[in-house]
């Protein structure tokens, strides 16, 4: 038999002012197994938690129940007074008779009423509790960061540097990501690479960051503390080893094909690196342009190569590393030609993307930083840029605002200006949003100093006539439509998760929103969590982020790692499924139902006379199973339940809730 | 049946949407009927149908189980089970004669106090026209 104390709180008024306290104190003594009842102006403050305690260990109470607020806000202060006074924590329940019961009823009466059925489910509850222990896993201190982008880099560099290695998965040949693509940086216009690159030699040089280049994560497997990732890294087909990146090969292959790093509108060679700072900086054969992969030809490289390096038979490599904890950085990409018809991009050479547009501004691009028009290399003397092309349009594009557009718009007004002081710069735009430090200013300048004119509208139509991109909208402001013959045409596409995200998403299960980003575990108060212990998110994998952003994200996140790292073992919520070996027939329905692959199949030896007989049974991993609850559900012989919330506790709590006092009968 | 009567109604409350929207409710001081009680889960997915016929067994005049919109699942699918096994349940209920107003699911999320407060009107007037659940209720 349960000694159990039930303890009302007044919240000052907030519950006294609705519910009389002392009734349901009254009726709550009069519950068989309560052994003491009180009530007390606010049970949270420090002489209401002493109360507790005293009561616990005077009466000898083990269960305890709490009418107050939301389990919320205070489960977690009562199940500590609790243990401080030598009660199991888990032996604790709280009533919610505030948020569930007096701030939403008027009637004294029957807010009464239900705060008295409130107390007895709980009671029924903790009656049916067992004091219950956290488990106690090991960890492996050592982290796995996905992308090596600007986020990627600085998780890893606060990690390696906190003392804990990192494995760094990067999909390219090059860690850098999206910044090395571009030019400058609002609202600063300090140039990418410069602050950029010294990050990434840091990285490379880092004693404590093992870098796994042109690899994707394939399988994850294990739970919080010990994860086993699978690395699935494509053949370079130079050995990295030997080479000294002399890119003597790069010199003197005859192959090129169109650079994706200057999204099309350069030629790189099919053995080389993406941009002349890339690190590690080591050449990649591209097969499908290689002529010797192709056709058996050419094969220059490999007779010039000082060391031996290109390797034609390099294959595939798999491996696995054992991590405590995954950060994922697997930044953006942008809204491609399909979405597009209308303004030609994809038809029209001169109608290009933001990100194509910071390769022509770009030193080491393909025009060294000279403006020119990709049909015909000339100068542009009028440019127009669309603003919102795919963002904050439910109908055909992406409903969210992508956040950076405006900014880096601005920037490439201003950089236009500055590099062709004679042309004109139009920027057709919805609204302007500049929340960020030195950004509204920043913009104001652009138009101010720099010339740029914003259209606030929309544009209809974008075709060529005459060598010249005409581009048709509206300019809502002034009511008028307008007709611009542009020389060149920037499109601010909507930013996207990167290609793969949500695939990626599956194997580490992490829950991703409609559009592919990741969700946070709270979108305010744990913005680099996700719902799953140990995996973590930095940048642009779970929405549109600036530079400043995501590095405030991937240090954040890191943090997160650090703190993770600083304990020698983990406790374990103990709330967690648990199988009655002796109930469960080994059907194993609750396999596929558990979304965390936390239920395995297990022999059981048993002696039947004088044999040894076994038979499958279903068994829970402590560190993978997040207490859902859907194998109890699914359990067809009952054996299957959860700590906390077993089938009887449930069950308890309904038969409780309908012997409700003060129903006519 | 006098005029006051007021069903009761057993609610299933996902902890991480449902049960934080109808806090939400609380600390915005919206006002619904005092018909409701609350059960708090893990997930809606936790809701074994036992539990449900259980209530009705027991005298509730309707049930309701809420959790997370789907997408939304703290544990990754536990509201899509929720969902294809009420449909079925629902139909069940349907089938016994319980009228279809009496159990409803409902995807509250967090953000929703208000939702929460309306649905737990809508479930109080729509049972009040009934009357008490005389189908299921076991003679005690």
């Amino acid at each position: 038999m349960r000694r159990i104390g039930v303890f009302v709180c007044s919240c000052g008024l907030n519950i006294a002012g609705r519910v009389d306290v002392q009734k349901v104190t009254d009726a709550a003594a009069g519950i068989p197994g309560v052994v003491h009842s009180e009530n007390y102006k606010y049970m949270c403050s420090e002489p209401g938690q002493n109360l507790i305690a005293d009561a616990i260990r005077q009466k000898r109470l083990d269960g305890l129940v709490v009418a107050a607020c939301s389990p919320a806000m205070h489960e977690l202060t009562f199940r500590s007074a609790a243990k401080l006074a030598g009660l199991n924590p888990y032996m604790v329940q709280m009533a919610n008779i505030r948020e569930h019961c007096s701030w939403v009823h008027r009637d004294e009466e029957q807010a009464t009423a239900k705060a008295t059925d409130i107390v007895r489910a709980a009671v029924e509850k903790v009656r049916r509790d067992q004091p219950l222990e956290p488990t106690r896993i090991p960890l492996t201190k050592k982290a796995l960061v996905i992308g090596g982008g600007i986020a990627g880099m600085q998780s890893a560099l606060d990690i390696a540097d906190a003392g804990y290695d990192v494995v760094l998965v990067e999909k390219d040949a090059t860690i850098g990501g999206r910044m090395a693509q571009l030019s400058e940086t609002f609202p600063t216009l300090d140039c990418a690479s410069c602050i950029l690159t010294p990050k990434m030699a840091e990285v490379a040089r880092h004693p404590r960051i093992q870098l796994a280049m042109c690899s994707r994560v394939t399988q994850v497997a294990g739970y919080v503390g010990n994860f086993t990732v699978q690395i699935t890294q494509a053949p370079t087909y130079v050995d990295w080893e030997k080479c000294i990146g002399c890119m003597d090969c790069q010199e003197r292959c005859p192959s090129r094909l169109p650079s994706e790093f200057d999204r099309g509108l350069g030629k790189r060679k099919a053995i080389g690196v993406d941009f002349p700072q890339a690190v590690p900086n080591r050449p990649v054969i591209k097969a499908d342009h290689c002529l010797y992969l192709q056709k058996g030809r050419c094969g220059i490289c490999e007779k010039i190569c000082p060391v031996e390096a290109v390797d034609f038979q390099q294959q595939e490599k798999v491996w696995e590393e054992e991590v405590g904890a995954i950060i994922v950085a697997t930044g953006f990409d942008v809204l491609g030609a399909e979405a597009f018809a209308e303004y030609g991009y994809g038809q029209y050479p001169d109608v290009i993307d933001s990100l194509a547009y910071e390769r022509l501004n770009s030193s080491s691009g393909p025009t060294e930083g000279v403006i020119r028009r990709p049909s015909d290399g000339e100068i542009p003397k009028e440019v127009v840029f669309i603003q919102c092309a795919g963002s904050r349009d439910p109908d055909k594009g992406k409903a969210y605002c992508s956040k950076i557009c405006c900014m880096y718009t601005a920037k490439h007004a201003t950089l236009y200006r500055h590099k062709v002081p004679d042309g004109q710069a139009y920027i057709f735009y919805m609204d302007i949003r500049a929340g960020g430090k030195g950004y509204e200013e920043f913009v104001q300048r652009a138009v101010e100093q720099d010339g740029a004119l914003y259209l606030r509208g929309r544009v209809s139509r974008v075709y060529e006539e005459d060598g010249k991109i005409v581009v048709k909208g509206v300019d809502t402001l002034a009511g008028e439509n307008i007709e611009i013959a542009a020389d060149l045409v920037v499109l601010a596409s909507a930013v996207t998760p990167r290609t793969g995200a949500r695939e990626l998403a599956q194997v580490l299960k992490v829950p991703a929103d409609q559009d592919g980003f990741y969700n946070e575990a709270h979108p305010k108060l744990r913005p680099v969590e996700t719902v799953t212990a140990g995996v973590y998110l930095a940048g642009a994998v779970a929405g549109p982020r600036d530079i400043p952003e995501a590095v405030a994200n991937a240090s954040g996140a890191a943090a997160k790692v650090a703190v993770l790292f600083s304990n020698d073992e983990l406790e374990n919520e103990p709330l967690i499924a648990a199988v009655d070996e002796s109930k469960c027939s080994g059907c194993l329905w609750c396999v596929p139902v558990c979304p965390f692959d936390a239920i395995e199949e297990k022999e059981l030896i048993e002696r039947v006379g004088s044999k040894e007989v076994t038979r499958p049974v279903a068994t829970v991993n402590a560190g993978l199973c997040q207490g859902c609850g859907a194998c109890s559900v699914a359990c067809r012989d009952g054996a299957m339940n959860l700590k906390g919330f077993t089938n009887e506790q449930i069950l308890a709590e309904v038969e409780a809730l309908c012997l409700m006092t003060g129903s006519p009968e | 049946m006098s005029h006051d009567w007021q069903p009761r109604i057993v609610a299933f409350a996902c902890r991480w949407c449902t049960y934080a929207g109808a806090d939400l409710a609380g600390t915005r001081r919206m006002d619904y009927p005092a018909s409701i009680r609350l059960i708090r889960v893990p997930c809606s997915g936790r809701v074994n149908p036992s539990f449900v016929v259980r209530a009705f067994q027991r005298g509730a005049d309707g049930v309701l189980v809420a959790g997370c919109h789907p997408g939304d699942c703290h544990y990754i699918e536990g509201n899509l089970f929720t969902r294809r096994r009420y449909s079925l349940v629902k139909r069940l209920l349907e089938y016994l004669g319980m009228e279809p107003e009496r159990f409803r699911v409902e995807w509250i999320s967090a953000a929703e106090g208000a939702r929460f407060a309306q649905v737990v009107k809508e479930m109080t007037e729509d049972i009040s026209q009934l009357g008490p659940n005389a189908k299921m209720r076991e003679q005690l």
